[in-house]
């Protein structure tokens, strides 16, 4: 791989991931100004030498109209900075940073996402990403779309109830090792599967919990990667696609944007060796790894993923950072982050990331 | 890494309302999409990737609503992408989808920036539901006393801009506000709303959307093979910094500056006065136009106000601003930014009909937001290299 690296390759240099926590006693700026002050030390640089920064944060999970701008703060925009904020993930912070450093005036970027759930009703809230005219009044919240979806997967013969409580028990119990989750420890399938449902077919287990989060990911081009580096981790492939809103226009037992993101992101190229998937219900877990095309070798969410901590609009950047873990810190070549957005799996982003040795 | 050329090769717009009941806010957007692509003699099907812009979703009560829009732009099975910098997020918009084609990333892409705040209580959503905003106006107005304060300028001044933005909106047929009747004396009797602000010296509340097509440097060249002249982006720029802190002049923001030194040096232009023929700047209140000439390098210190005493920024003055109307005329918010980089684009582009700038060449467009701390430029110009350097 070190060989093929281009000079217009971009490639993750450092990063950090908040604690994850039902509910955080201070405020998103401070969240993003620890995770800020950690990657940017991560990757050995300070603030001054970052050129560009883009957060990914959300209104409505804030409950403030421009919440982002007071987000600026952890950025340390002075002198100011080339910055800027999309509503989407902090994975999409990430994309767009990507291809700002692919300008090739500017060297480094930092991606943020930050989210602090813990102050809205999900089930209020999830309602108004719906069509507005149509799906909102309804009041149809993100778990209500999403066991629309399970069952349209469990009629369909492609999973079992059973297996989506093993996703659970396993994620759980990954995540014991994980200093970033928040719901974890060991269970017995058995026991989750006599629970009442909570939206039928999805149990508590099935659910993500409630998380307040952030995240910040430092990149840079590929000469001054290597000067500030020894082992940049690579961004070999990038890309993201959305698919229609409305699910009845949709085949739920599938995720076409998933595999054209793949795709586009050269998944074919090489075997992935860990995926680290925005897999926020067990459901999800066994149609994204088959709409990423991946095989049993490939390891799923050894973090635990989603369904241990999900801190909305830095769960998908997170996924990118423990995808970049597994290579720096556990030896993997070549990983992969996935992130999505909106009802069942609407929106889907993935992110290819390969060592240099 | 290379950074290709980038061509605007549609542009399309709403008409500009206080309310567009008449339609749906997919039906908004895609009204002003579907013209720029007629524009760009293209189809939904020619588009790469959408990049969507707006203003807070509170004030429509729609969260991530690109998602909800992925259909009415013709998203499906394509990239969307969503932008949000406040008020300069219609510039932020055009620059991120001119930089899905600049770096080679994709061939043509669709940016479209929209706000339909009838469908909500902007006021209300500012203050997140809180109560007591002071609203924008009551934001800016210290800023802009300030700006009288240190430059001395003549009280008539923030009217005078009232008035010949105001008149230039008469001739845009897309403009919300049209005042027949517009004079220096209707505006100073107009009631005062944020002192020194007046009625007539602020933008509307507007429903509306604004669409660019971009391509690639073939793709632009074909256009204009074509007999559809193309913009070519000759610079683009952004610059945040926080909202306050000592040291911090919100009334010319070093943010401002560097915006504009950057865009200016990627443009090769060294005399913003002599080598632009024309600029789009977000004025939402009168006096923002001499705070924008001076704070974007165009006007010494303390000159920005004699620029339009003299009559240099009216339509046929010696340094346009605002041909369209500006943002006193039409505030869609989100759309705000992209409509001054799409008129800057219509007037190097000759498009500009009534009220065009006779021989525009080289035009800038610019767009701010928050507390006057994110900014968004660019420069855009008839052919790739109108200096002939």
């Amino acid at each position: 791989m070190a060989n093929d690296i281009h000079h217009d390759d971009i490639a993750i240099i450092g990063w950090s991931i908040s604690p994850m926590v039902r509910r955080i006693g201070f405020t998103e700026a401070r969240m993003l100004l620890d995770v800020v002050t950690g990657a940017v030390a991560d990757a050995g640089i300070t603030r001054d030498d970052v050129d560009f920064t883009c957060a990914g944060s959300c209104d409505y999970v804030a409950g403030q109209a421009f919440s982002f701008v007071q987000n600026i703060d952890a950025v340390g925009a002075w002198p100011p900075k080339r910055d800027s904020h999309v509503e989407m993930d902090g994975a999409w912070a990430l994309y767009e940073a990507w291809l700002r450093l692919q300008i090739g005036d500017i060297d480094v970027a930092v991606a943020m996402g930050s989210g602090r759930s813990s102050t809205s009703d999900p089930e209020l809230l999830y309602s108004m990403e719906m069509d507005p005219y149509y799906l909102a009044p309804l009041g149809a919240d993100a778990m209500t779309f999403a066991a629309l979806q399970a069952r349209a997967l469990l009629d369909a013969g492609k999973i079992t109830e059973r297996q989506m409580a093993e996703v659970a028990v396993r994620t759980r119990r990954a995540g014991k090792d994980s200093p970033n989750s928040q719901v974890t420890g060991d269970f017995d399938a058995d026991e989750l599967l006599k629970a009442d449902y909570v939206r039928n077919p999805l149990r508590r287990h099935d659910l993500p919990p409630i998380t307040d989060g952030a995240c910040a990911v430092v990149i840079a081009t590929a000469d001054k990667a290597r000067e500030l580096c020894e082992n940049p981790i690579w961004i070999t492939g990038f890309a993201h696609y959305t698919e229609a809103h409305y699910v009845g226009m949709r085949d739920l037992r599938s995720s076409p944007a998933t595999t054209l993101a793949a795709k586009a992101a050269g998944i074919e190229d090489a075997p992935i060796e860990v995926a680290e998937i925005q897999s926020a219900f067990t459901h999800e877990e066994p149609l994204l790894v088959e709409a990423l095309g991946l095989g049993a070798d490939t390891v799923i969410n050894p973090s635990g993923g989603p369904l241990t901590a999900n801190p909305v609009m830095a769960t998908g950047l997170v996924r990118i950072a423990e995808a970049a873990s597994q290579i720096r810190d556990k030896g993997k070549h070549r990983t992969l982050g996935h992130s999505t957005s909106g009802p069942c799996l609407q929106q889907n982003l993935v992110c290819i990331l390969e060592g240099g040795k | 890494m290379s950074h290709q050329p980038c061509a605007i090769v549609g542009v399309g717009q709403t008409q500009h309302k206080t309310r567009r009941w008449d339609v749906s806010l997919g039906g908004l957007v895609r009204e002003a999409a579907q013209r720029a692509l007629d524009d760009a003699e293209m189809t939904w099907k020619d588009i790469d990737a959408v990049v969507v812009g707006k203003a807070p979703d509170l004030f429509e009560g729609v969260m991530k609503p690109e998602l909800y829009l992925s259909d009415a732009l013709g998203a499906t099975g394509k990239p969307m992408f969503r932008v949000h910098t406040a008020g300069s997020v219609g510039g932020t918009t055009g620059i991120v989808a001119a930089h899905h084609v600049e770096t080679g990333r994709h061939k043509r892409v669709l940016a479209v920036g929209y706000q339909k705040q009838s469908e909500g209580n902007a006021q209300f959503a500012l203050g997140s539901g809180k109560g007591a905003s002071i609203g924008a106006g009551g934001a800016f107005a210290p800023y802009m006393r300030s700006y009288i304060n240190r430059s001395g300028a003549p009280l008539d001044i923030g009217p005078m801009v009232a008035v010949k933005d105001r008149k230039n909106a008469l001739k845009n047929p897309y403009a919300h506000l049209k005042i027949e009747d517009i004079s220096l004396e209707k505006v100073k009797a107009s009631p005062m709303m944020w002192d020194p602000v007046r009625f007539l010296e602020s933008c509307p509340s507007s429903d509306g959307a604004c669409a660019v097509v971009f391509t690639d440097e073939e793709g632009g060249k074909r256009a204009a093979a074509a007999g559809r002249k193309p913009a070519w982006i000759l610079g683009s720029a952004v610059r945040s910094e926080p909202s306050s802190f000592p040291g911090r002049d919100p009334v010319a923001p070093v943010g401002a500056a560097d915006c504009a030194a950057d865009v200016y040096q990627q443009a090769g232009i060294t005399n913003p006065l002599e080598q632009i023929d024309c600029a789009e700047l977000y004025v939402p209140f009168s006096w923002y136009e001499p705070m924008w000439l001076e704070g974007h390098h165009i006007a010494a210190p303390g000159d920005g106000w004699k620029m339009v005493e003299s009559g240099a920024t009216a339509l046929d003055g010696s340094f346009p601003v605002n041909m369209s109307g500006g943002v006193l005329s039409s505030n869609p918010i989100g759309a705000s930014g992209l409509l001054r980089f799409a008129e800057a684009a219509l007037q190097v582009r000759g498009m500009a009909g009534e009220h065009q700038v006779e021989g525009a060449n080289v035009a800038i467009a610019q767009a701010y937001g928050a507390s006057a701390q994110y900014f968004a430029m660019w420069v855009v110009a008839g052919s790739l290299d109108p200096f002939g350097n």
